[in-house]
């Protein structure tokens, strides 16, 4: 049994943490939230410089050569210092969709700027309120050119490019848009959590090439989820373990009735429950981390259950932060505010816990019926 | 990353394997291993017994114990693998896990080097069936509440009181028994610890029928119950420190939930029972409620593999690997909770024709138990919250003061 990090890779992870303690105290995420600014650009360039954006970019595309596994490890420590950068389109899903499903000709023009973080990609695939679900999306491509509207897109303000779910007669696929074509109109929207962006996007006639050549499927377009939701999910557990030390931290240092609130059964057992619910979800992250980095077979249900895991769970160590910090945590100077946003923030932007919980039955029942 | 075995690992899992194929049956697919299921047969306990000495004459008995007295001085990992391969094959119900996991680590801890070349061997073979006698009526959570008492006598000790939720008392030749032994003494500086044989004159065993009809466990009176001072374990009034190497040793023992309804049983009744002419399994709300207890069971299970890797790397398992009860036995009476509400009206049936042959009525009976054996839901979370988390210990109105000053409830 050899279920957890290597020892290298827990290596990463103390460099990792120790290089953002120093370059992404709490105070570049408010810094971001409480100004105009999209994401915090010196932070970018210093995670870029780290090489940490093409993780698991293979070297002949100009990345660092390392697996999913690593980059988990990165995922995590961002999520602890709710880094306000558009690492997760950028990596997660734009790098990650086009290591699964573009040409070589694609991955060549498109990855090195990508892990050396000139270019930021993102996808596209919501069309406002609601869940698309197994529907077909009502953006469309006829003739090589895609109409439609995209709304929210993470991080659609500052991408690049973007990868569009889009119909064409009756295949799904994702299309390539270059965000600075004239046919796009971008529009920046307030976010739940302003330290990360959103945009609607509305795309008039213009020109796209299909990701992989031709329109990949709607079983590619869910993998492509599939395992963006992975390191989604260490994003969010990484959020909330950082919410929980912070919080327990807290109760111990503050009285009340003459003693510490941490002394109290009514706070003690609930930070019991909710240490006892990150452990049950990093195990969820840990086999999905497994899964992908495996290319398994069991991705899809793994990955459905590091999401889920990971979004019950950053909710309720955000609700239960500023509940531990009392008035204080309700006011706009505490951090509290910052992880309830980002909490809910990284719930919508691939979907929220219900769709993962019945996309996770639907995949049960598939495996069933295979086997 | 991988679920892989390392090649030493898969050595002594194939050893294991073989000698187990050589002596033993293996379980059909689907096939629950016999549980104790709280009866007390005698014909059972010889089986068990058989099984156990087989083993032992083979090297397989607590495979962890030092050789000196009959292991093989296996490494944590090996018993995990031992037990994993065990599991797969017919075998009788583990009557000696009380004494073989908690007891006898207790003995030699604690115990003189006379009293470890005496009991430990005699309890690998499953010659010698213990239990445990920790739990008083007014004594449970707050075990250190304990009230039988022991007083010196000569080169004896007599001992009176009451002892409540015993397992195997029917079957053992010894047990394990905290008394008080200094009432003037604080809480914790007056109890002390002995082995007492269990036929001895004086002590009386009557099964507890419990609230789901079985019969798992017993009260034990004693009334003048004589036990030589050669039997004491530790010194006099230091039997608290004992009482905590046992009480880590059983959070280990008792942390897999053995036997009864999983997840896939869950699934197979939302497939099969019908809610307005559908499968249930169709019902969306259904479909959240499944999705939840399968993310939860697990993560239980991964997280066992957590601690089967620390294992494997020759390390202590972190402090994940006390969550398990407290995780598994709520997911099991939630899970029959919302099983029963599938079955519809047919839910209140406990007969034949329930579905599933009335698994989950069972499961749901059974499962208020699973919460408060072993540590209660609450202990637990205050153990979490102390020794894991650094969090501090209640506020005590019973420190500093001569237990017997400590203030009780109105007793009858």
């Amino acid at each position: 049994m050899n279920f957890d990090f290597s020892d290298d890779q827990k290596l990463l992870r103390e460099n990792v943490r120790s290089f953002l303690a120093k370059e992404a105290p709490l105070a570049v995420c408010r810094q971001v939230l409480e100004t105009a600014t999209a994401y915090a650009t010196s932070l970018w360039q210093a995670v870029a410089t780290q090489g940490w954006l093409g993780t698991a970019i293979p070297e002949n595309y100009g990345g660092a050569g390392f697996g999913r596994l690593e980059l988990a490890v990165i995922a995590e420590e961002l999520g602890r210092v709710l880094a306000p950068i558009p690492f997760s389109s950028s990596v997660y899903l734009a790098s990650e969709a086009l290591l699964v499903a573009g040409t070589d000709e694609q991955k060549r023009r498109y990855l090195p700027p990508l892990s050396r973080g000139e270019w930021i990609g993102t996808v596209a695939h919501f069309e406002g309120p609601g869940d698309p679900g197994n529907r077909p999306v009502k953006t469309v491509v006829r003739s090589g050119k895609l109409t439609g509207v995209k709304m929210p897109v993470t991080d659609g303000d500052v991408a690049d490019f973007a990868l569009v779910t889009a119909k064409s007669g009756r295949d799904l696929g994702l299309a390539i848009v270059d965000l600075h074509a004239r046919e796009v109109q971008r529009e920046r929207l307030d976010s739940i959590d302003p330290s990360r962006s959103l945009a609607s996007l509305r795309f008039e006639r213009v020109p796209i090439e299909w990701l992989g050549g031709r329109p990949c499927g709607s079983d590619t377009v869910q993998h492509i989820f599939n395992r963006a939701a992975v390191l989604y999910a260490f994003e969010q557990l990484g959020g909330a373990q950082r919410a929980f030390e912070i919080t327990r931290e807290y109760t111990l240092n503050r009285y009340a009735f003459g003693r510490p609130i941490a002394s109290f059964q009514a706070l003690k057992h609930r930070l019991a429950d909710w240490y006892v619910e990150l452990e049950l979800t990093r195990s969820n992250c840990y086999y999905g981390a497994w899964a992908l980095s495996n290319e398994a077979p069991e991705l899809a249900v793994a990955a459905c259950g590091a999401r889920v895991a990971a979004t019950n769970t950053f909710e309720l160590a955000s609700k239960e932060m500023i509940q531990m910090h009392g008035g204080m945590g309700f006011t706009w100077e505490h951090d509290a505010h910052l992880f309830y946003r980002r909490a809910r923030y990284l719930a919508a932007v691939l979907g929220p816990a219900p769709v993962w919980r019945e996309r996770l039955i639907t995949c049960l029942e598939r495996r069933e019926q295979a086997s | 990353m991988d679920f892989n075995d390392t090649p030493e690992e898969a050595a002594f899992r194939a050893e294991a394997r073989a000698w187990l194929e050589a002596n033993a049956e293996p379980l059909a697919p689907g096939e629950q291993p016999a549980g104790l299921e709280g009866r007390f047969d005698p014909d059972m306990v010889h089986k068990a017994q058989e099984w156990q000495r087989k083993k032992a004459d083979a090297g397989w008995a607590c495979i962890t114990w030092p050789k000196e007295y009959g292991g093989r001085g296996a490494t944590p990992i090996q018993a995990v693998i031992w037990s994993q391969e065990e599991a797969r094959f017919k075998t009788p119900p583990n009557i000696f896990a009380i004494g073989q996991g908690m007891l006898g680590p207790t003995i030699m801890v604690h115990g003189t080097e006379e009293q470890k070349r005496r009991y430990l061997p005699p309890m690998l073979r499953g010659d010698e069936i213990w239990c445990q006698l920790f739990s008083e009526p007014a004594a449970g959570s707050d075990l250190a509440g304990l009230r039988t008492t022991a007083v010196r006598d000569g080169d004896d000790w007599i001992i009176n009181g009451q002892k409540i939720w015993t397992t195997g008392a029917q079957y053992s030749k010894w047990g394990m028994i905290v008394t008080r032994t200094d009432p003037n003494a604080e809480k914790h500086r007056g109890i002390t610890y002995f082995i007492v044989d269990m036929q001895s004159p004086g002590i009386e065993i009557r099964p507890i029928k419990q609230m789901n009809g079985m019969s798992s466990f017993n009260e034990v009176f004693f009334t003048d119950v004589r036990v030589p001072d050669r039997n004491r374990i530790g010194d006099v009034n230091d039997g608290w420190r004992c009482a905590l190497t046992t009480l880590m040793n059983e959070r280990h023992a008792i942390g897999g939930g053995a036997g009864g309804p999983e997840f896939r049983d869950l699934l197979r009744l939302a497939r099969t029972v019908m809610w307005n002419g559908k499968p249930a399994l169709q019902d969306a709300g259904v479909r959240q409620r499944l999705a939840e207890f399968y993310v939860r069971a697990k993560g239980l299970q991964y997280t066992s593999y957590r601690v089967q890797t620390a294992l494997s790397r020759g390390q202590t398992p972190g402090p994940e690997s006390s969550i398990g009860k407290l995780v598994g036995a709520p997911l099991r009476q939630n899970m029959a909770a919302f099983a029963l509400d599938l079955e519809g009206a047919a839910a209140s049936l406990l007969d034949l024709r329930a579905p599933e042959g009335a698994l989950w009525q069972l499961a749901y009976l059974g499962s208020p138990g699973l919460r408060l054996a072993g540590g209660t839901d609450e202990i637990l979370r205050n153990i979490i919250a102390e020794r894991v988390l650094g969090l501090p210990p209640e506020i005590r109105v019973d420190k500093g003061v001569p237990f017997k000053d400590v203030p009780t409830g109105p007793r009858p």
